[in-house]
């Protein structure tokens, strides 16, 4: 370096000092303790009481959790077992309601030998969201496509799945990982047609029906193609109406001649068969995904130009809004009997997964309303300076980021919605929570046990939601742009 | 007031289905064209209609419906059991959803004269009765002065509590409850002095408890709650088919006819009573539209009402619910089944 200093100065250090370990009290454990739970009075004070909280949960429950009974095949048994191995007088919970009931809380009344069915269809399900949810990352799709495969065939031969059946799922699911290493888009053609796929797995019957069902659609593109060339707005309306018709007069009658002439199907499952978890997660997922595509357009409506639209709109989301949702499920599982003409057996899980659907639709309206308020206007008017007609601007540039800025309020609204798949128990339908538990204390040997069905189900709840939140929090995180 | 308005909703819905129903025309027809009876139950009520681990149904008012599917359908197993929850009963039964409801219902009278439901007999005579703890002292409902008590909110049982207590001129603290579990909850809890409902809803909580030699039910029943299966109002032949299936099963326990000895007698009795009820002479199956052994295979199908009692309520069952009122008239109870003639 520079002589500049060499006279003037007597000795120069040349090697550092070696560090010396910070003070006790600026280290490890104590430092974070300090940081963290005791940086000032009022949050010592907040972590005094939350040690007493945990340390009252702890006296008040701690004895009846480490008594936990799993192998019992009643009440009666369980109090022996534990007064048996802790003593006269011992308290404890009775987990082996759960594992005597654990299929009717998962299945419901399914019938046993086709439980292999709704297993499929939820490892199908996984696979069709694969491109929706796990687009951008081919390392979460190896990780979650993984473990769905495996559980899914490992679940489908435990319960004793037809091999047919197997080979199907390994065909799709083998197509999935190769669509995952490769372009994951050429998985989107199975997610749209899972729908069909999933009821007709869960249902059952003809296969006739979701077939004439797919050929609504086909014959109204054909009929897009045809008149496209005249008029644009005509082609459309005509396609929707040809769809439409052939769905109302002729799909029934065509699969049920089919069906004569060359029988195909699998067992059919009424759906009072329906329950527990199966129940929730069918209405749950149906909702969730009809409530979305529903709510974006009530949002576009209500923020229409046009007068009848928005009116349409408005009074539809304010009328949903202000009735609670117990009310629409008692019309949709009474008033419509009286209304519809007598004989006509319209679906009671249909009717209801189109009642939730309603109601989180209009909810889910509003977040989105509330995130296209809360885009700058110059987006649009960017969008129109580039001579986008209405419906590329929403697709290419509003609604990416709407959508992006809803994304907390959206996943609360399907969270809420799942959550309030509970309140099919009003009318008579068998949810884990209450009424399937209730079912299972109106046994004999069940009776009496209160508290295990409920932290059960609300465990297994909190899994779920908390899942979802997660994935939120994830999505979030990966669309973040930042503001450049 | 809440039970009013619905009541009001309800008979102006059953009103309209009503009008619906009259035009649809027999039930019967219905049921054997379906090949199917659409019987409505409790979603789970201890002894008289549970569902088991497998999905089966079982259970006192589920015997009654099998063994009306055995008289029209010759198949006690086809039956489709429809759960209903105490509002939505009634209007499932007028909406046509089901044929019969065997749902342990209270037979009175606005239910049977404004909601238009025609009751088609009684096949378990309840009253409402209390159970309190034993260290409280308390040997007598009257004693109850200033008791609070556990109550389900929205049933007849409410209304019985508000009627006893006022007529003896007694004050009471109701918790309200919102079904039998949460009910067991709270009284175990301490939450209440005396937790109230039907008898037999008693002994079956007392019976599930920890310690039932702790807890003693009181001697005063304090209601009649006469429980059987409803139809629909208007279709008579219908009604007469669930009641006079009720009567076979009641009339075979007065005869001695088990699903034992069922085959022996329908060849062998030298009763003429008997003979008649199970088609073995005369023709009385025709007169209800059903053939001659309709009775029979009722009987057959879960035994006599002395059977169908002792293997889902019985004192051999965990429930262990004497025959008290629910005996034969001539054991001292109320079961009288009009002649088979």
């Amino acid at each position: 370096m520079s002589d500049t200093h060499a006279q003037t100065v007597a000795f120069v250090r040349d090697t550092m000092l070696p560090a010396a370990p910070p003070p006790a009290q600026q280290a490890g454990a104590v430092r974070w303790l300090r940081e963290n739970l005791f940086s000032g009075p009022v949050n010592t004070v907040l972590t005094l009481l939350g040690l007493a909280i945990i340390w009252f949960l702890y006296v008040a429950f701690g004895d009846w959790f480490a008594h936990s009974v799993w192998n019992a095949d009643s009440l009666p048994e369980c109090r022996d077992i534990i007064a048996q191995t802790w003593g006269e007088g011992a308290r404890g919970a009775c987990f082996a309601v759960i594992r005597e009931r654990w299929n009717q809380y998962v299945f419901g009344f399914y019938p046993p030998e086709l439980y292999w069915r709704p297993v499929m269809t939820f490892g199908l399900l996984m696979v069709a969201l694969m491109p929706v949810l796990f687009g951008a990352s081919l390392s979460i799709r190896r990780i979650v496509l993984s473990a769905t495969v495996a559980l899914t065939l490992l679940a489908m031969i435990a319960l004793g799945a037809p091999i047919v059946w197997l080979v199907f799922a390994v065909a799709i699911m083998a197509f999935a990982f190769y669509a995952s290493e490769t372009e994951i888009t050429r998985l989107l053609p199975f997610s749209a047609l899972f729908p069909l796929l999933g009821v007709w797995l869960l249902w059952g019957g003809s296969l006739w029906g979701p077939i004439f069902v797919l050929v609504g659609p086909v014959l109204g593109w054909i009929t897009w193609r045809v008149l496209s060339p005249r008029s644009a707005m005509l082609a459309t309306i005509m396609a929707a109406l040809v769809t439409v018709v052939f769905w109302l007069f002729v799909a029934g009658d065509a699969a049920g001649d089919a069906q004569n002439l060359l029988p195909m199907g699998i067992p059919a499952v009424a759906s009072s068969s329906f329950g527990g978890f199966l129940l929730s997660i069918t209405i749950g997922v149906a909702g969730i995904a009809l409530s979305l595509p529903l709510g974006i357009v009530l949002a576009l409506a209500r923020r229409s130009d046009m007068f009848l639209i928005t009116t349409l709109a408005v009074v539809f989301i304010e009328f949903i809004r202000g009735v609670p949702l117990i009310t629409l499920l008692f019309v949709a599982s009474l008033l419509l009997n009286y209304f519809l003409p007598p004989g006509t057996s319209f679906d009671i899980i249909l009717r209801v997964i189109i009642m939730v659907t309603v109601f989180a639709a209009a909810y889910m309206a509003e977040v989105i309303r509330g995130g296209l308020a809360a885009l700058p206007k110059g987006q649009y008017e960017a969008a129109d300076a580039l001579g986008l007609d209405y419906w590329k601007a929403q697709r290419l540039i509003v609604l990416p980021q709407a959508l992006k800025i809803s994304i907390p309020g959206i996943v609360s609204t399907f969270i809420g919605m799942f959550k309030d798949t509970t309140l099919v128990t009003f009318v008579g339908l068998y949810d884990p929570l209450k009424s399937m538990s209730d079912a299972v204390r109106a046994s004999t040997s069940w009776k009496g046990i209160y508290w295990e069905p409920y932290i059960f189900v609300g465990f297994i709840f909190f899994l779920i939601c908390f899942g979802m939140s997660r994935y939120s929090m994830y999505l979030e995180r990966r669309l973040q742009r930042g503001h450049r | 007031m809440k039970k009013s308005v619905f009541l009001g909703t309800a008979a102006a819905a059953t009103l309209i289905a009503g009008m619906g129903v009259a035009q649809e025309g027999s039930t019967l027809a219905q049921v054997q064209e379906r090949d199917e009876l659409n019987c409505g139950v409790n979603t789970g009520l201890v002894g008289f209609a549970a569902p088991d681990a497998n999905g089966n149904w079982t259970g006192f008012d589920v015997a009654l419906c099998r063994a009306v599917a055995a008289a029209v359908l010759s198949d006690s197993s086809k039956v489709k059991f429809v759960p209903t929850t105490g509002q939505t009963r009634f209007t499932a039964l007028s909406s046509g959803e089901v044929d019969v409801l065997a749902r342990n219902s209270t037979w009175t009278y606005s239910r049977d004269t404004d909601l238009k439901l025609d009751f088609a007999g009684v096949n378990y005579y309840d009253g409402q009765g209390f159970m309190v703890r034993k260290d409280l002292g308390v040997t007598s409902a009257k004693e109850l002065d200033g008791a609070t008590i556990c109550i389900q909110t929205g049933t007849t049982t409410e209304l019985n509590l508000a009627d006893y207590f006022r007529a003896n001129q007694m004050d009471y603290t109701p918790v309200n409850i919102d079904s039998n579990a949460e009910g067991e909850q709270q009284y175990m809890a301490g939450a209440c002095d005396a937790y109230t409902t039907d008898a037999s809803g008693l002994a079956a909580t007392r019976a599930a408890f920890a310690d039932p030699e702790n807890h003693i039910i009181l001697p005063e029943i304090i209601s009649k709650e006469p429980l059987g299966p409803a139809v629909r109002h208007g279709d008579n032949n219908w009604g007469d088919i669930v009641g006079w299936t009720l009567n076979a099963l009641v009339a075979a326990e007065e005869y001695g006819v088990t699903s034992k000895n069922i085959e022996e007698l329908s060849k062998s009795s030298n009763n003429p009573e008997v003979q008649r009820l199970l088609g073995s002479t005369d023709e009385l199956g025709a007169m209800l539209g059903l053939d001659a052994e309709w009775a029979k295979r009722a009987i057959q199908a879960g035994g006599n009402y002395g059977e169908i009692f002792a293997a889902n309520i019985g004192e051999q069952t965990p429930i262990g619910l004497a025959r008290g009122l629910n005996a034969q008239w001539t054991q001292g109870g109320l079961l009288y089944a009009p002649p088979f003639r």
